[in-house]
């Protein structure tokens, strides 16, 4: 166990046998493999875009997830397509597990016309209104506030979706989750908060500048109930995240879950990691959520090491294709730079 | 033509687009029984109950973000802020999200709200809760700034606020909610962006808005008598500015008079002064542009330093005698 991990128990059961949690949630081995699939992809991803930031390719920043990918699939795959998606600065993984097109992806981080938001918004500002992803944020806790008028409509309109709202353990101190959660709770909005515990705000580590940790405490304080799991357990995240998604679609109000996982990579491009060890950082990748699920797959013989191989070996090539996609991608014309400041 | 107070102008278009529309709804504090803190919302809550007049905890930033959130999903609320100095409590949602949303997204997402903001001074309430704040929201390209004078310009500009696929920021002056005017009872709307010309004049034109408009027009009223002819135009929508009616006023008459109630720097009279002289009307000019304004302090409490604060018909008579005389 890394020595910083959270000293408190997790809400979810940790996975020991691959076939009894996947029979429970309703998982064929085509399903497992298919998340499988999905956390190399983001993985493959966020090296391929720190790769093209060292060729200068990248002309902004970025904040890349690796490591976090257990709680990216685990919680895509219990997402419908109708639900409503808030997404944090930190979230290539959530929208490649939400069903992104890659391509699409890749051409915004190279700020090309193809791009989800034609190179206007950039890695931090991804979106896809279409598909109900209403966009990554550039302010840290910056969905909180929206996700209370989208679960808001929601509830006007008498729909059967849901809105999720991601951010990390640096939002979980910004003022508005009070707000959020108590509009939320009042109202028996339809809003899922998951608090991507990755222990640093930039370089604060999250016990040093938070009163109590966990913080579901603070939801239970709203009435909200709230979960502290293991983010690194793909299933387990997806047993949790389904239960508190069936909470909010049965319109039993908000409900709150904060998975405890790890970034490998810097807070940002910026960033020295002067403010943790390596040894921290391997004792987390011993932790690490791919190789836990590989493991588990392997052990239940879902795969093999071929199968693994294979599977590297498909991914890279559809990453090698989306950056193919997106350098050959037109640049955005300079003359329309003032377009879409208004509708 | 009926005549109807300010504040009803701003209730009958709420009214109005509400029971047009289902989309649209109102969130704010103390807006349902109690009426909001300005009495404008009176009575909505029985027509169109708790789903569609929605009360909120004393939360600004989650009620602007609430809304810009439900705006993005297809709804079109109007936020009501108690006070227009509580806005700055909400500039998170409003600048960094609502405005930006449609750009940053490719022009992808629109967010259609408004902001009612009822602004200020006058009211003994001094420096929290008197603030003219336009220029702040003017700077955030993405917003609309839009300041009616009259109950007929309250009407047809709220509903075309509404209509608006933008957030718009609708400032309401509270010692005008009062004021009377003629209304048509039939369906109007007053497109954004468009000034109006209060009061014709050929000597001097002042630019004002909300209150200042009435006291440009009673100063323009004695003028007239001292034989100055002056033209009053009201901008109506400080974002988009109509710079072209304004300039044309002053290639007219060879001499402009800003005047708002906001403090002075970094205030819009700058901004329109800058835009006429960008114009052709510079050549036009008698005299230098002047702009009278509010002074660079935080509104005081005592009545006298209150009104000595911000201009008063005294001052634009003085200021307007000053420039046709050529003694600035």
């Amino acid at each position: 166990m890394p020595k910083n991990q959270l000293d408190a128990k997790y809400d979810n059961e940790k996975t020991t046998d691959a076939l009894k949690k996947a029979e429970a949630l309703g998982f064929s081995n085509e399903d497992l493999i298919e998340m499988y699939k999905t956390m190399i992809k983001i993985r493959l991803f966020e090296e391929m875009a720190d790769k093209l930031y060292a060729l200068g390719k990248v002309h902004g920043t970025m904040h890349l997830s690796a490591g976090q990918e257990g709680v990216a699939v685990g919680t895509g795959t219990v997402m419908r397509d109708v639900d409503y998606l808030l997404n944090h600065h930190r979230g290539h993984g959530h929208f490649i597990a939400s069903g992104a097109d890659i391509n699409k992806m890749m051409a915004e981080f190279l700020g090309k016309e193809t791009g989800y938001c034609k190179g206007r918004g950039g890695s931090m500002h991804i979106a896809d209104v279409e598909s109900n992803n209403l966009g990554a944020n550039g302010i840290v806790g910056g969905g909180i506030h929206l996700a209370a008028g989208v679960g808001l409509a929601i509830k006007l309109k008498k729909e059967e979706r849901v809105v999720l709202v991601i951010f990390g353990d640096g939002a979980a101190n910004q003022g508005i989750l009070h707000e959020s959660f108590n509009m939320s709770a009042i109202w028996d909005l339809p809003v899922v908060y998951l608090c991507e515990n990755n222990h640093y705000g930039m370089s604060a580590d999250v016990t040093r500048v938070s009163s109590k940790t966990p913080f579901k405490g603070r939801a239970e304080a709203h009435g909200i109930p709230g979960y502290f799991i293991d983010g690194n357990d793909v299933l387990a995240v997806h047993e949790t995240m389904k239960e508190a998604v069936e909470h909010a679609r049965l319109r039993k109000g908000p409900v709150f879950v904060e998975a405890e996982t790890y970034r490998y990579f810097g807070h940002s491009k910026s960033d020295r990691n002067l403010y943790r060890t390596k040894e921290e950082i391997q004792a987390w990748k011993e932790q690490d959520p791919i190789g836990r699920f590989e493991t588990l797959l392997i052990e239940a013989k879902v795969i093999n090491k071929e199968d693994v191989d294979a599977i590297y070996r498909e991914m890279n090539q559809v990453i090698e294709e989306a950056v193919e996609f997106a350098e050959n991608s037109p640049e955005p014309d300079p003359s329309e730079v003032t377009e879409w400041v208004y509708a | 033509m009926p005549e109807i107070t300010y504040r009803q102008a701003v209730k009958d278009a709420m009214v109005e687009e509400m029971r047009r529309e289902e989309r649209v709804f109102l969130i704010g504090e103390d807006i349902g029984i109690y009426g909001g803190a300005f009495g404008v919302s009176a009575g909505m809550l029985e027509e169109f109950g708790p789903e569609r007049i929605i009360e909120t905890p004393i939360s600004e930033e989650a009620i602007i973000g609430a809304a810009a959130g439900a705006a993005m999903v297809g709804m079109r609320p109007i936020a009501e802020m108690m006070f227009m100095d509580f806005i700055l409590l909400a500039m998170e949602p409003l600048v960094n999200q609502a405005a930006k949303a449609r750009y940053m997204f490719g022009g992808k997402a629109t967010v259609p709200m408004v902001i009612r903001m009822p602004s200020g001074s006058g009211t003994g309430a001094a420096a929290q809760h008197s603030q003219s704040l336009e220029t702040i929201l003017m700077h955030i390209p993405g917003i609309k700034v839009v300041a009616p004078s009259t109950p007929y310009d309250v009407k047809g500009l709220l509903i075309s606020s509404i209509r608006d696929s933008n957030p718009v920021c609708f400032v309401e002056h509270k010692l005008l909610y009062k004021t009377k005017g003629e209304v048509p009872e039939e369906e109007y709307t007053i497109p954004l962006g468009v000034a109006d010309i209060k009061r014709e004049g050929t000597d001097i034109t002042v630019v004002a808005s909300g209150i200042m408009v009435q006291k440009s027009l009673e100063a323009a009223q004695l003028l007239a008598d001292e034989g100055t002819s002056v033209e009053v135009v009201d901008p109506r929508t400080l974002k988009p500015l109509d710079v072209d009616t304004i300039s044309k006023s002053v290639k007219k008459t060879g001499r402009l008079l800003v005047v708002h109630e906001a403090v002075k720097t970094a205030g819009w009279a700058g901004e329109i002064m800058a835009s006429v002289s960008e114009t052709p009307a510079w050549d036009y000019l008698d005299a230098p542009m002047r702009r009278l304004t509010g002074k660079d302090v935080p509104i005081p409490y005592n009545r006298n330093l209150e009104a000595a604060a911000v201009p008063q018909v005294e001052d634009i008579l003085q200021e307007i005698r000053s420039i046709v005389q050529n003694q600035y």
